[in-house]
């Protein structure tokens, strides 16, 4: 619904003028919404026509190598980096006005907090400076969340960088926000804080709060994200839902005997590739039920010996490398870049 | 509010580090050291005899302002090397981040950055000369002709020097910012006593490089003003015609448009500042 809100939009801007202005006035808004959005430093440059949405409640993971453009991207739609063209609109208001930031949670991938102030401190100032009334008695539980109960009268300066993370996680969820951004939340936690931060995800999701998340640890993107963006070199690579993503399968088969017969009912079935005897074949993303095992019976019945067979599931890892790498053989925007506008 | 709460935390800050304790530390040397030198000055022989009283005034002017400049020294390097770190250390290590993605507005954090290095710098101005005044008073009976007014200036050089260390460090490095903004006012200073001294010996050039280095940078305008409000009237008569050149006395009281000068300065530097920290990517 966002998207074709947006695109209804976009063919307006041109006339009315600024998009963001005429989103503004039409509910629903999405948490984020990004159009065009480029930035170049120096000669390089860092972000080229990226445009995406995150829906209220939606968990979106940014994906992509380093210096793919992920910061920049999440710096430009908080208003700590100037786009150099584009428009943000962040829960309904454009990003130059500061209330779009009202509830938004922010995770830096450079976590520093003021070493001189107590972690309760460091709270007390950012639900100030988000001018939000939140009981003392749920600021202790923001740092519970996290672990820090412990440490909560303790100065920011004497904390590992582990706990500094945590405490950013507390500053990012303290506000009341309905859309968290975390910039690389797991970078320096351990297995258990990573799966603290997994649950904590999944916890504002069922909340109805919307979530950007960046991070490297793909398996955990796979697990808690409705929907990816791949960036890659700056512009978005692909996107879309994680069904639509690695909705490819294959089945993977050991066979000899093989004739030219043989041979073309495994084409009719799939896009073919082989390597010794095993032949992989590209399966519908949707399972019917029948299109492998009649695939068998059809290859038994031709004489063909059927040694394995064996399902294949893509992970997400293999499809945002065969992205990157360019190797893929389906379609790369499974969603087309900047779908969902 | 937004702006109230940064100004709050800066001088949280400041308490936190330690800079206030080491400047209440140095202060507190400074005046011991002041009184026990103006206790001695009590009946002290010249080679010409005993001082009469006016030459005891003339010598507790000049040794108030020396102190006093000394103060104004120790208040401008510490506004000077908190102002720095305090912008573009914060952005260069990230904390910006956090502070700057909650819905405020950049203006009103400089603000409030500025608010608070403008109560600290005055703050320590006022509390620091109080306690010289009351030093001086206790031990040779001096107290200035108008010490509200020379206190006034005094922290006005101070609100110019932090206001300059606050552009430089949204433009160089924080350690750079302090460094220049010092320097830039030691360099004002000796380029006023030049200035004075060409005037002293009648050359209009030497003349001029005082008052140009004292509109481009208003910190030695200021303190000038500021020592003719600490000095004794009579000490400038007693001193003569030699006294122009002389860097611990001022001829003259400061004009009003001079005044309005150094506010526009101020407004001038803080806009440039504002929209040059506006326009930056943290």
């Amino acid at each position: 619904m966002a998207s074709a809100e947006a695109a209804g939009v976009r063919e307006v801007t041109s006339v009315a003028g600024s998009a963001a202005e005429l989103l503004a006035g039409l509910p629903p808004s999405p948490a984020v919404w990004c159009s065009g959005l480029h930035k170049r430093y120096g000669r390089q440059t860092a972000v080229q026509d990226v445009s995406f949405t995150v829906a209220r409640g939606e968990v979106l993971g940014l994906l992509g190598p380093n210096g793919a453009g992920k910061t920049s991207v999440i710096k430009m739609l908080l208003g700590l980096v100037r786009p150099d063209a584009g428009e943000v609109m962040l829960l309904g208001r454009p990003s130059s006005d500061p209330r779009s930031r009202s509830a938004v949670g922010y995770l830096p991938e450079l976590f520093r907090y003021q070493p001189w102030l107590t972690a309760t401190e460091v709270l007390a100032l950012h639900v100030r400076l988000a001018r939000v009334q939140v009981p003392e008695q749920e600021r202790r539980d923001c740092l519970a969340v996290v672990g820090l109960s412990d440490r909560a009268g303790d100065r920011v300066g004497g904390f590992s960088k582990g706990m500094q993370q945590r405490l950013g996680l507390a500053v990012a969820l303290v506000a009341r926000p309905e859309l968290v951004v975390l910039d690389e939340p797991t970078s320096a936690l351990d297995p258990i804080g990573r799966v603290d931060v997994r649950d904590l995800v999944l916890d504002l999701k069922s909340r109805g709060v919307a979530v950007l998340l960046n991070s490297h640890l793909i398996g955990e993107v796979e697990r808690v994200c409705d929907r990816v963006v791949i960036l890659d070199k700056g512009r978005v690579a692909a996107s879309g839902t994680l069904a639509e993503l690695l909705g490819q399968r294959e089945v993977r088969l050991r066979l000899d005997g093989l004739d030219a017969r043989a041979h073309d009912r495994l084409r009719s079935a799939g896009a073919l590739t082989r390597s010794g005897d095993w032949f992989t074949v590209a399966l519908a993303s949707e399972d019917d039920g029948v299109t492998v095992p009649d695939l068998v019976r059809d290859l038994v019945s031709m004489g063909v010996r059927v040694h394995a067979v064996e399902p294949v599931r893509i992970s997400l890892e293999e499809r945002l490398l065969g992205i990157l790498r360019h190797e893929d053989s389906a379609p790369r925007d499974v969603a087309a870049p900047g779908a969902g506008r | 509010m937004t702006a109230l709460t940064i100004a709050g935390l800066t001088l949280r800050e400041a308490s936190r580090r330690r800079v206030i304790w080491a400047l209440a530390a140095l202060t507190v040397v400074l005046l011991a050291l002041s009184a026990w030198g103006f206790s001695k000055l009590v009946g002290l022989n010249s080679d010409l005899g005993t001082m009469t009283s006016g030459e005891a005034r003339l010598v507790a002017s000049i040794l108030l302002n020396l102190i006093m400049f000394g103060m104004s020294l120790i208040a401008a390097i510490g506004t000077a090397f908190l102002a720095g770190p305090t912008l573009a250390g914060e952005v260069e290590s990230g904390q910006a981040l956090a502070i700057l993605a909650r819905p405020v507005r950049r203006s009103q954090v400089l603000l409030g950055k500025w608010l608070g290095l403008v109560s600290f710098g005055c703050g320590y101005v006022l509390l620091a000369g109080i306690a010289q005044f009351l030093v001086v008073r206790a031990t040779v009976g001096y107290w200035p002709p108008d010490p509200a007014r020379g206190l006034a200036l005094l922290a006005g050089e101070t609100i110019v020097l932090l206001t300059l260390a606050l552009l430089l460090s949204s433009v160089v490095s924080p350690m750079a910012s302090g460094i220049i903004a010092v320097g830039l006012f030691g360099a004002t200073w000796v380029a006023g006593i030049v200035g004075a001294l060409g005037g002293a010996l009648g050359n209009d050039g030497v003349e001029r490089v005082g008052t140009v280095s004292r509109i481009l940078l208003p910190t030695d305008g200021l303190w000038r003003g500021a020592m003719n409000a600490f000095q004794d009237p009579r000490a400038l008569l007693q001193m003569g015609e030699g006294q122009q050149g002389f860097p611990f006395l001022s001829a003259s009281p400061l004009t009003s448009t001079y005044l309005v000068w150094a506010v526009v300065w101020i407004a001038m530097i803080w806009g440039l500042t504002a929209l040059s920290f506006m326009r930056r990517d943290v």
